[in-house]
């Protein structure tokens, strides 16, 4: 009980993450390809980041309310998304979701497209390509947003107040561990949960850094054109390598 | 590419695990308390939501573990958080059973528009208007007319907005002192704001409730705020009209009024009404 907090704030930082990096990505690519309305899409997926996080809580309040849209609908199922860890991840994964997807735009943005051009003149199919030619291409770029997220994700502390509450044991993160125990006056309590936000902050930017510079590496080693393909079962069937 | 491929793996595999873990509580999250503990579900255990604000955290809290030793079929949920925010969740339909807030106002709002249980009210604690100094204060003040002589430079106040600083000008005004007060006041976004001001002495003292002042020992009350000075500082509780434990939620309340209860609020600097 004590402790919750940590894991519960690790629950919703990693269960954000994974659905922010998903959808980002998926999202991301099908933008890139949009021609029209192309800045106003952009714009209103990234509104959650420009928006006071507060703000963003109340909206996702307004929708997840029993008066509100989807609340109404999920209630009908008897679900409550208000005061559930659900909420906590819902909350984290909207507001950290703009910096996955941003991130992941970019780096398709800049990504050398005669590359997926050489890709396709060796007949590899079009999924082939993004997972085989786009990806690792892209990795760096991927990859550090994926270290915002996270770090976005773990420190997230308005939305999540307004939907999920601040319940001890229940949806009380780190964060919101720390607002209590400032509001209450503990101030003991608030120096351990900092010291421990910041330890386990440290200690994933740290690990990420280290996964960062080792693809970075084996990017760089592959960026000769040619190389991308090195793997010769990567190749359709029948095609020599030259 | 071996390096690769475990790498990928691993991603994937994290991936499965956390989206699965995130379907599972979504499914779960409503029914969690209960499936935590499989006798009390047989028992039929009743949860309570109760949205207090975030000044009573300590309090409540060890309350609630009294509670919890009589009563193994109440399973209580505090959620702490600033009155306003708590009133806007209840306001938008938030599962909750009790209010408790630092203000009349919230409960005011909420009355209005018939979203409490209108016979649940009831005024449950008040606070002082305290006068605080830092501890190694040597301006010896000794009441709050003292605050407006020329030895004191800087007072930290709640602004405006912030309930504290209501009731810090009223106690001024009542003295006829507030012009000479704003004029050398530093205004805070809320009570804990004002208190660390006077903490670190960058305020030479500063307004806040007992409560607070009770809660540091880096700083000396030096007055308290005569009651007819101000407007009562009260703090209002009732049952959420929505709720649908209104018996189970009756029933914490009655608590909250025992004498049990009342050490705890008096020993932590509340008033009990």
């Amino acid at each position: 009980m004590v402790f919750s907090p940590i894991l519960l704030s690790i629950e919703v930082a990693v269960c954000a993450t994974s659905v922010s990096f998903v959808l980002g990505l998926f999202i991301a690519k099908q933008v890139v390809k949009l021609r029209r309305l192309k800045s106003l899409v952009d714009g209103i997926l990234t509104l959650p980041l420009v928006l006071p996080p507060t703000v963003v809580g109340f909206f996702l309040l307004l929708t997840f309310g029993r008066n509100g849209l989807l609340g109404d609908m999920l209630a009908a199922m008897d679900v409550s998304v208000v005061f559930t860890l659900a909420g906590a991840i819902i909350a984290a994964t909207v507001v950290s979701f703009p910096l996955m997807y941003r991130s992941a735009r970019g780096a398709f943005e800049q990504f050398d497209r005669d590359l997926i051009y050489a890709g396709r003149t060796i007949g590899m199919s079009e999924t082939k390509i993004f997972w085989r030619v786009i990806m690792p291409g892209c990795k760096p770029g991927i990859i550090s947003g994926l270290v915002l997220t996270f770090a976005r994700a773990l420190g997230e502390f308005g939305a999540t107040i307004m939907l999920a509450g601040n319940i001890p044991g229940k949806t009380q993160t780190m964060s919101l561990a720390i607002y209590s125990a400032v509001a209450s006056g503990n101030r003991e309590k608030a120096y351990m949960w900092v010291a421990i936000i910041m330890l386990i902050s440290f200690t994933c930017m740290f690990l990420m850094n280290i996964f960062a510079a080792r693809t970075r590496k084996s990017v760089k080693a592959g960026a000769a054109a040619g190389s991308i393909i090195k793997d010769e079962k990567s190749l359709p069937e029948g095609t020599a390598i030259l | 590419m071996k390096m690769k491929k475990i790498g990928l793996l691993c991603i994937s595999l994290i991936l499965v695990v956390s989206l699965g873990l995130a379907a599972c509580e979504i499914k779960n999250s409503d029914e969690m308390g209960s499936d935590k503990d499989e006798k009390a579900k047989t028992e039929k255990t009743v949860e309570l939501n109760v949205l207090a604000a975030a000044s009573m955290t300590d309090v409540l809290n060890e309350l609630g573990e009294t509670y919890k030793a009589t009563h193994k079929d109440v399973k209580l949920n505090f959620s702490y958080g600033s009155s306003g925010a708590l009133q806007t969740q209840i306001e938008e339909g938030a599962p909750a059973d009790i209010f408790i807030s630092a203000g009349a106002k919230q409960m005011d709002a909420l009355a209005e528009k018939n979203l409490i249980a209108a016979d649940t009210r009831k005024d449950l604690l008040g606070n002082d208007v305290v006068l605080v100094t830092p501890k190694d204060s040597k301006l010896g003040l000794t009441s709050f007319e003292d605050v407006a002589s020329d030895k004191v430079k800087r007072v930290a106040v709640g602004g405006e907005n912030v309930p504290v600083g209501q009731y810090t000008q009223q106690v001024f005004e009542y003295y006829k002192v507030w012009d000479k007060i704003k004029a050398k006041a530093s205004l805070g976004e809320d009570v804990r704001q004002v208190l660390s001001w006077v903490e670190s002495g960058d305020a030479d003292c500063g307004i806040v409730y007992k409560t607070d002042a009770l809660t540091t020992d880096k700083v000396t009350v030096a007055a308290a705020a005569a009651a007819d000075t101000h407007k009562p500082v009260l703090y209002p509780e009732a049952v959420v009209a929505a709720s649908k434990n209104q018996d189970a939620a009756k029933e914490f309340l009655e608590f909250l009024s025992s004498p049990e209860a009342k050490a705890v609020f008096e020993k932590a600097g509340f008033t009990v009404l």
